[in-house]
């Protein structure tokens, strides 16, 4: 059971293709995160999944539905966190949950939705006093306010300090937990391979890489970067067997290995490495 | 009750908190008016218009309560929408099971209700410094009502479809506030009516605010003092014509020009 299926997606804006030919699909409850540099067509299927713009070719279906013409039934079933708002800005954090809570058939609890998101010693300030994380945490309150069965969250942690962001991760895990299916945008990879069971890397306007964060762009097959320290020289090998590697290195001195380490390309590298494939080919 | 109407009802108390709280628009739309006449009730304390004893300030009162359903409406609505549009407002609400209609809702009474806290301030002000005679008949205060329901309504659906004009929300009140000025130097506000070049006139009758301040002044001046007028009537007839006409009309227009993302986004 899909929530999110999309085939030969595709979306010009005058002589600008934004999105070229793309084709994905989340299943129920997974989360699958979209990667790619900026301009190369994340935030346009995002939108169109979202129902803000129609696609040129190609079709979407979000929960079944095609979103350019679900009606509201279908919207109670979703949670929007769009890019940098600025809205509401008169407006206290616990005056805005309440109210949005109020669009919804199945709410969460407004005053618990303001605790997970960590804002209760915020709740009775402006809005528009906020710093950038806090007014991040709050546009994500107003996200998942709605109990949604599909979140959008696009960039959501943009601005904010690794503790902060290692809470939201948290918040994240537990709706996943419950069973929320999520589309999340983002730049920082870290935060894709802890949260995503797939990642999708989207460049010019075509996904070029689709996979668990493990494999992608065949990262378990890599060659590993083994290094170690004999006679006072570091040394090191690339090799495909890595295990077999320290395995000898084990035997040749008896025991421990002096400084080993076997580095694996991180997500990042292998990000990257099929961000320049593309560029080349 | 309906979806429609619960959701539009929370709509007019977050407007109305939002309407309040931001400065700008507490002091531009909703104390303008009692500062103009504290103004002017001063400065021509002791002028009257030629008819009996009334004074400017009985005349200048009409078009202020005018003035105020200009600036409630239309004024408020088109500086706010565009920066709605600009701020992410209107993209946050698209994506919410929010039927529509409920955001029109939301605005229509927001402008309601602070015109209504408007009027008692201005009349309270009026009635304890400036010596402001209210009318007492039952009539008077009828006409009063429905030339307020009509103005309201028109000015909020030109202003809610003047909106689209402005391209970005930080230049929307360079936009509306000299629309608005003109209207009120024409229609008979800071001056009296008849006192205008013809030509003049003629410009202010294509649009609600003559009519408004007119019907106003019926409200507000003794009944003889229509003689002053330029057709020696109140034509209160021609006043629900006119205000029909523009609302009819701007909420047409309203429905069909008004949009939730910005010019260049879908």
């Amino acid at each position: 059971m899909y929530a999110i299926e999309v085939e030969h997606l595709r979306k010009v804006y005058g002589d600008v293709v934004a999105v070229d030919d793309v084709s994905f699909h989340v299943a129920s409850g997974e989360c699958l995160a979209l990667l790619g540099p900026n301009g190369a067509g994340k935030t346009t299927t995002t939108e169109i999944l979202e129902g803000y713009r129609k696609a040129d070719r190609g079709t979407a279906r979000v929960l079944g539905q095609d979103p350019g013409s679900a009606g509201l039934e279908w919207r109670s079933r979703l949670g929007i966190v769009l890019q940098s708002d600025r809205d509401l800005g008169d407006l206290t954090v616990r005056e805005s949950v309440h109210h949005f809570a109020g669009y919804f058939p199945d709410s969460y609890d407004p005053d618990k939705v303001i605790e997970r998101v960590g804002l209760v010693e915020k709740a009775k300030s402006r809005n528009a006093k906020l710093s950038g994380g806090q007014r991040r945490r709050l546009d994500v309150a107003l996200g998942i306010i709605g109990r949604p069965e599909v979140l959008f969250l696009d960039e959501p942690t943009t601005g904010f300090d690794p503790e902060a962001r290692h809470e939201f991760w948290a918040l994240i895990e537990e709706l996943k937990a419950d069973g929320t299916t999520i589309l999340l945008t983002t730049h920082y990879l870290d935060e894709a391979e802890r949260l995503a069971d797939r990642v999708a890397v989207i460049a010019r306007g075509r996904i070029i890489a689709c996979d668990t964060p493990g494999n992608i762009g065949d990262r378990s097959h890599a060659r590993a970067h083994v290094s170690w320290e004999e006679n006072g020289h570091g040394l090191s090998k690339e090799t495909t067997e890595p295990t077999l590697l320290v395995q000898r290195l084990a035997e040749r001195f008896g025991g421990e290995v002096p400084s080993l380490q076997v580095h694996r390309p991180t997500l990042e590298e292998t990000y990257l490495e099929l961000l320049k494939n593309e560029g080349e080919s | 009750m309906s979806t429609t109407l619960r959701i539009g009802r929370s709509r007019i108390l977050l407007e109305l908190r939002q309407f309040f709280r931001d400065r700008e628009s507490a002091l531009f739309n909703f104390l303008l008016p009692v500062i103009l006449l504290v103004i002017f009730g001063s400065v021509f304390a002791n002028s009257e218009i030629g008819f009996e004893d009334v004074t400017f300030t009985q005349y200048f009162l009409a078009g202020m309560i005018a003035s105020g359903i200009l600036y409630t409406s239309f004024q408020n609505l088109a500086i706010a929408i565009p920066m709605e549009r600009e701020d992410g407002t209107l993209k946050r609400l698209a994506g919410l099971p929010m039927p529509k209609a409920s955001y029109f809702i939301g605005k229509v009474g927001m402008v309601f209700v602070a015109y209504i806290a408007q009027v008692i301030l201005i009349l309270v002000v009026g009635v304890l410094f400036f010596r402001i005679q209210l009318p007492t008949s039952p009539t008077h205060w009828f006409t009063f009502a429905w030339v307020s329901v009509l103005g309201l309504l028109s000015c909020t659906f030109i202003g809610i479809a003047y909106s689209v004009v402005p391209k970005q929300g930080k230049g929307a009140s360079a936009l509306v506030a000299p629309v608005v000025l003109v209207l009120q130097f024409t229609s008979g506000v800071f001056f009296i009516f008849t006192d205008l070049p013809e030509w003049m006139q003629a410009f202010a009758s294509l649009f609600p605010l003559k009519w408004l301040t007119q019907a106003m002044r019926s409200v507000f001046l003794p009944d003889g003092a229509q003689v002053i007028e330029a057709s020696g009537s109140w034509q209160l007839g021609w006043c629900a014509v006119a205000l029909g006409i523009w609302t009819v009309g701007g909420f047409l227009i309203a429905l069909r020009v008004f949009r939730w993302a910005p010019r260049g986004q879908l």
